[in-house]
């Protein structure tokens, strides 16, 4: 084939065609699909469920404290105060996913910028960042998130900036090291000899064609800040009641496990589900995106 | 190997560094600084505090008090516990054995099962049982530790009665058989997530080891399957996991924290805990920078035993 026929449609064509091969081959992995269809239906749970319920979640009926699950109309069943069990799940669901969704969307905003800028610049500015990064992860999570929590104020936006502030370095490796070999690819070079500026080749040439791993690192860290928030909200630092997280659900459900059971395994059925979905997701991505399952 | 020591070492300064500004910055994050739980204290005068920010060097430039608070860190003098005043080494390391005990035991848990399930995985590549313990890895990744934590208790403790359900010691029971009974739960449930990630490391590792050469040599050469896998695939598979037992150091940590909060275990989580919720910042700050430490050391360790076992890493 000559150069003149490989016109601009037919590149985009074979752009086309690759995109597709990657969504049929994420499509075939059955898990993942498992995954998108339990988020859906657990976001489409918290999103219009409340409404649907007869409950209010933070109604308390003290007539009704402690009712098992499938007493009457309370699905789930009640909590030490009489609230159905079922209304503040999905409200709390509404709170973790959003928490755990943004703390994603900043972290992986976070993270891609160190990792194009190490990978980019290398040398001492891309290995003080990188050690940087192993300098953050040298501290257990879960120590440095219960400090920040109690040292700041303990509001659903200052939790998700704090879960977003202990997550950012996986994405921050992951950019960097893609980067790094990006960098060395003859149509960076070309862009730099063209006379691009850096700011122009880090977004137009190398960062659009590392979008791949960076979604795959950035569904994983949702699934990460879901249990990070479930552990600080737990222990007592996290998301403050009334406001309902998973998390904060648990908070008094090991002094009523005899008692109750339910209050206890039910919030943690919800975050394992959502958590589960999400990393396999983010694996089948990772299958999908794997440009090398082609040859 | 001299120079090999010599880059890793000077790589850890480096880390220490960086680690000690993290710790810093976090320290004087707190609105007001270390200065804001005085702020608190009834009849607290304006003068008054001045004078204790005065003798906590805090009027000082941050330069300055970085240095004087990163050399009382080497030195040793890590500051005193606001509630007894008692050193906050000391403090740490009263708890530190009740830590250790429980994650040795759940690492040799996890390395035993992990291994087992890892090299069943590879040999029998997409059999059922493989499949089944991928998909068990991805769940058991999942579970939050102390939700699992809880549905142990729940099961073994109230249901069959058969375990604690939290506790090192029965009162008045001071016995090796007691402390090891108290010590299965929480074992098992800290344990539960590192055989996952170990099972899934030592299968990759494993496949990567079986599909080279001097396995096909060693095949050929007739050798039993047995002795083929045992002698010279898992030697060499086993090999990139000595530096997984450093990178796992943080996630063990913060499991201990968890698994020590829900079964009560007198550990350095329960400390950490215990502190917070006493607002004791200097034991905080103690044990955050200590975990921190241990696992720089613990990475710069697994990365030496790793160089001295294969000597292909000190040729890079």
């Amino acid at each position: 084939m000559t150069l003149a026929a490989a016109g601009p449609t037919e590149i985009a064509e074979t752009a086309r065609r690759t995109g597709n091969r990657g969504w049929r081959r994420f499509r075939r992995h059955k898990l993942a699909m498992v995954g998108v269809a339990c988020i859906l239906l657990l976001v489409l749970a918290c999103v219009a469920g409340p409404w649907l319920l007869p409950f209010d979640d933070l109604r308390i009926d003290m007539h009704a404290r402690f009712a098992p699950p499938l007493t009457g109309l309370h699905l789930f069943g009640t909590d030490p105060l009489g609230r159905d069990l079922c209304a503040r799940l999905l409200m709390a669901g509404r709170i973790s996913l959003s928490v755990a969704f943004a703390a994603m969307v900043i972290s992986t905003l976070i993270g891609t910028a160190i990792g194009v800028v190490a990978g980019y610049y290398g040398r001492a500015v891309g290995a003080v960042l990188m050690r940087l990064v192993d300098a953050m992860l040298c501290f257990p999570a879960v120590f440095l998130l219960l400090t920040l929590a109690a040292l700041l104020k303990p509001d659903p936006i200052m939790i998700t900036l704090i879960i977003a502030a202990t997550s950012w370095m996986e994405v921050a490796r992951v950019v960097e090291s893609q980067i790094r070999t990006l960098r060395e690819r003859d149509f960076t070079l070309a862009a730099e000899m063209m006379g691009a500026s850096d700011a122009r080749i880090m977004v137009d040439e190398l960062l659009r064609n590392a979008v791949g791993p960076i979604v795959v690192a950035a569904t994983l860290t949702v699934a990460r800040a879901i249990l990070m928030e479930a552990y600080i909200s737990f222990l007592g630092y996290g998301i403050q009641p009334p406001t309902a997280s998973w998390g904060n659900m648990l908070n008094n459900a090991q002094q009523y496990l005899t008692s109750a059971p339910w209050l206890a395994i039910v919030p943690g059925l919800a975050i394992t589900l959502a958590v589960t979905s999400f990393n396999f997701i983010g694996d089948g991505l990772r299958d999908a995106l794997d440009a090398r399952l082609d040859s | 190997m001299a120079q090999f020591l010599f880059g890793r070492a000077l790589q850890s300064l480096l880390l220490l560094w960086l680690v000690s500004m993290i710790g810093f910055a976090v320290l004087h994050l707190a609105p007001g600084g270390p200065l804001s739980q005085f702020a608190l204290v009834p009849g607290m005068t304006q003068e008054r505090l001045a004078q204790i920010a005065h003798d906590m060097g805090l009027d000082r430039s941050l330069p300055v008090q970085y240095w004087e608070w990163a050399s009382r860190l080497l030195t040793g003098d890590w500051g005193r516990s606001y509630r007894d005043q008692s050193p906050v080494l000391a403090v740490i390391g009263s708890h530190l054995f009740a830590t250790i005990e429980l994650m040795a035991t759940a690492i040799l848990i996890a390395v035993l099962l992990g291994v087992w399930i890892g090299v069943m995985g590879a040999v029998r590549r997409y059999s059922f049982a493989d499949m089944l313990a991928t998909v068990g890895a991805m769940v058991a990744l999942s579970i939050p530790t102390f939700w699992f934590g809880l549905v142990v208790i729940y099961i073994f403790s109230v249901r069959l009665q058969w375990l604690p359900a939290g506790n090192m010691y029965t009162v008045g029971d001071g016995s090796l058989l007691d402390f090891l009974h108290h010590l299965i739960a929480p074992a098992l449930v800290l344990a539960l997530v590192e055989v996952a990630i170990w099972s899934r490391y030592m299968r990759a590792s494993m496949i990567d080891v079986i599909n080279q050469d001097y396995i096909r040599t060693a095949r050929a050469k007739g050798l039993p399957e047995k002795r083929v896998l045992i002698r010279h695939a898992l030697r060499n598979a086993l090999l990139p996991m000595i530096t997984l037992a450093g990178l796992e150091l943080p996630t063990l940590l913060g499991g201990a924290l968890v698994t020590e909060t829900v079964f009560t275990w007198p550990g350095m989580g329960r400390l950490f805990l215990d502190s917070l919720g006493y607002r004791d910042y200097p034991v905080v700050m103690g044990i955050l920078m200590f975990s921190a430490l241990l696992v720089l050391v613990g990475n710069l360790l697994a990365d030496i035993l790793c160089a001295v076992a294969d000597p292909r890493i000190r040729l890079d």
